[in-house]
C-alpha cells in the first residue's frame, strides 16, 4: 500500500543515534517519520553505563527510557516497523517495509544500528530462546541456578559473565583466542571468580538438548578435541554486524558492512546521510552515536532548505496528499 | 472499545523491553498481572510451560501467548488501532 504523504525525512533506526536525529529533525520543523523495530537499540541491552555525560550510573533500560521520553514529545511520526527495502527514485527516498508499506521522504538518516553476530552452530536457531539468548541484562536472572557459558570474550562477554556469576553455579567463558579482549578490570573480575571456567582456543560447534538446551559441544581449536559441558544456558556475545541488508547495493559499505559516511554523516547520494554504529565510525559509543545522530539531522536540515524547491514544500505536499 | 482481556506479562527487572511492554500496556489502558519471573521460581515455570521459551517478556493475552514485545500483534490481540 502506498502511503499518500511525503515526508522531509525518514529516520531509519531508534537507537540513541535515530532518536537523537529525530529531536533535531522535529525542532527544525521537519516533518518527520521514524521507521523502527525497537526503541533503544543495542543501548538497551547494556546493563551498566558509566560513561554517558550527565550519570555516573545508569542502566540501558533507564537510558533508553529518558532518550524515549524526550523523543516522544516532539510531532515524530513513529512507526514500529522493519524495513526491507530502500529505492532512490527522482531524487526521493522510497522506504518498503515489511508489513507491504511504502513511505516516501526527501531525505534520509540510516540509523538501523547493529545486531547481534551469530555462531552459526547447529543447534542455535533450535534453541534460541530456549536457553540460546544474546540479551544478558535481558535473560540473565533466568537462568539463576543453572549452569551457563558465554561465548566470546570481548566486554560483552565479559559484562555477561560478571552479571552470571553472581547466581548461577558454574559460569564456562568460551574465548577462540588464547586471550580476552575485554577491559581490564573485567578480565580481572573474571579470572578470580571461583565458579568461573575460563576455556582458551575453545569453539562451540553443537547445541544440544530436548524442549531446552543441555549441552554444547566445545572443539579445542588447537587440538581438535571435542567436549560435552552440560549447560542449561548459552549467552552469545561474539560480536555484532551492522544492519545493512535492506540497502543493498544503494550506498557504499565497507569491508565491515558499514556505511561510509564523511564527518557530516554524508552518504555518496545527495539526500542520504548515516549515522551511528552501522556507519564506518571509528568509536561505537552511545555517546558518540547521539553526536553523530545529530550531526545527520543537522545536515539534513541543510540539505532540505537548500533544495531548489524548497519554497514549493508546501504547495508539493499538497499535491501529495 | 476493546472487551477487558485478561492479560498476564512475564518479566524480570533488567529486562528494558518488559519495561517497554508494561509501559504500552499502560498507556493503553490495559490492566495487566506482572510476574516477576527472575524471583518467582514457579511463575518462571509457569511461563516456560505457555510459552515453550524461556526468555522474557512473555505475554499472555486470554490464553494467547506473545513471547518478546510484539507490537503488532499485542495491538491486534487486544483490539487495538
Amino acid at each position: 500500500m502506498y502511503l499518500d504523504t511525503l515526508y522531509d525525512l525518514t529516520i531509519i533506526g531508534a537507537g540513541p543515534a535515530g532518536m537523537t536525529s529525530g529531536v533535531y529533525a522535529a525542532r527544525k520543523n521537519l516533518k518527520t517519520l521514524m521507521l523502527t523495530s525497537d526503541i533503544g537499540g543495542q543501548t538497551a541491552w547494556s546493563s551498566g553505563i558509566e560513561n554517558y555525560l550527565g550519570y555516573t550510573y545508569i542502566t540501558g533500560a533507564e537510558l533508553v527510557q529518558k532518550f524515549e521520553e524526550h523523543m516522544m514529545k516532539f510531532d515524530i511520526n513513529v512507526q514500529y516497523t522493519r524495513v526491507s527495502d530502500i529505492r532512490y527514485l527522482d531524487e526521493l527516498f522510497h522506504a518498503t517495509t515489511s508489513d507491504g508499506q511504502e513511505y516516501v521522504s526527501r531525505a534520509m538518516i540510516i540509523a538501523a544500528g547493529k545486531s547481534p553476530r551469530l555462531l552459526d552452530v547447529p543447534g542455535e536457531r533450535k534453541f534460541t530462546g530456549r536457553g540460546v539468548t544474546y540479551c544478558a541484562t535481558c535473560d540473565g536472572p533466568l537462568f539463576s541456578g543453572l549452569d551457563v557459558a558465554v561465548v566470546g570474550g570481548g566486554n560483552s562477554g565479559l559484562d555477561a559473565v560478571v552479571q552470571l556469576m553472581k547466581i548461577c553455579p558454574k559460569v564456562y567463558l568460551l574465548e577462540n583466542s588464547n586471550a580476552l579482549r575485554a577491559d581490564e578490570i573485567m578480565r580481572e573480575h573474571a579470572s578470580r571468580a571461583k565458579n568461573v571456567e575460563i576455556i582458551f582456543n575453545s569453539s562451540v560447534v553443537k547445541i544440544d538438548g530436548g524442549d531446552f538446551v543441555e549441552t554444547i559441544e566445545v572443539s579445542d581449536n588447537l587440538s581438535g578435541n571435542t567436549r560435552n559441558i552440560a549447560v542449561k544456558g548459552v549467552f552469545v556475545e561474539v560480536g555484532l554486524s551492522p544492519n545493512t541488508g535492506f540497502l543493498r547495493n544503494l550506498v557504499n559499505l565497507n569491508q565491515c558492512g558499514e556505511v561510509v559516511v564523511d564527518c557530516e554523516g554524508k552518504t555518496g547520494i545527495p539526500g542520504l546521510f548515516a549515522a551511528g554504529d552501522v556507519t564506518n565510525v571509528p568509536e561505537k559509543q552511545i555517546i558518540i552515536a547521539a553526536g553523530e545522530g545529530a550531526k545527520a539531522a543537522l545536515a539534513a536540515y541543510s540539505y532540505l532548505v537548500r533544495l531548489p524547491d524548497a519554497e514549493l514544500e508546501q504547495a508539493e505536499r499538497e499535491a501529495w496528499t | 472499545m476493546s472487551e477487558t482481556k485478561t492479560v498476564m506479562v512475564y518479566s524480570t527487572p533488567t529486562c528494558p523491553y518488559c519495561r517497554q511492554v508494561k509501559e504500552f500496556l499502560t498507556q493503553h489502558n490495559i490492566s495487566f498481572t506482572d510476574k516477576n519471573v527472575a524471583a518467582d521460581i514457579s511463575a518462571r515455570d509457569e511461563m516456560k510451560a505457555k510459552s515453550s521459551s524461556l526468555g522474557v517478556p512473555v505475554i499472555d493475552v486470554d490464553g494467547t501467548v506473545v513471547v518478546g514485545f510484539n507490537r503488532t500483534k499485542l495491538q491486534e490481540l487486544l483490539g487495538l488501532s
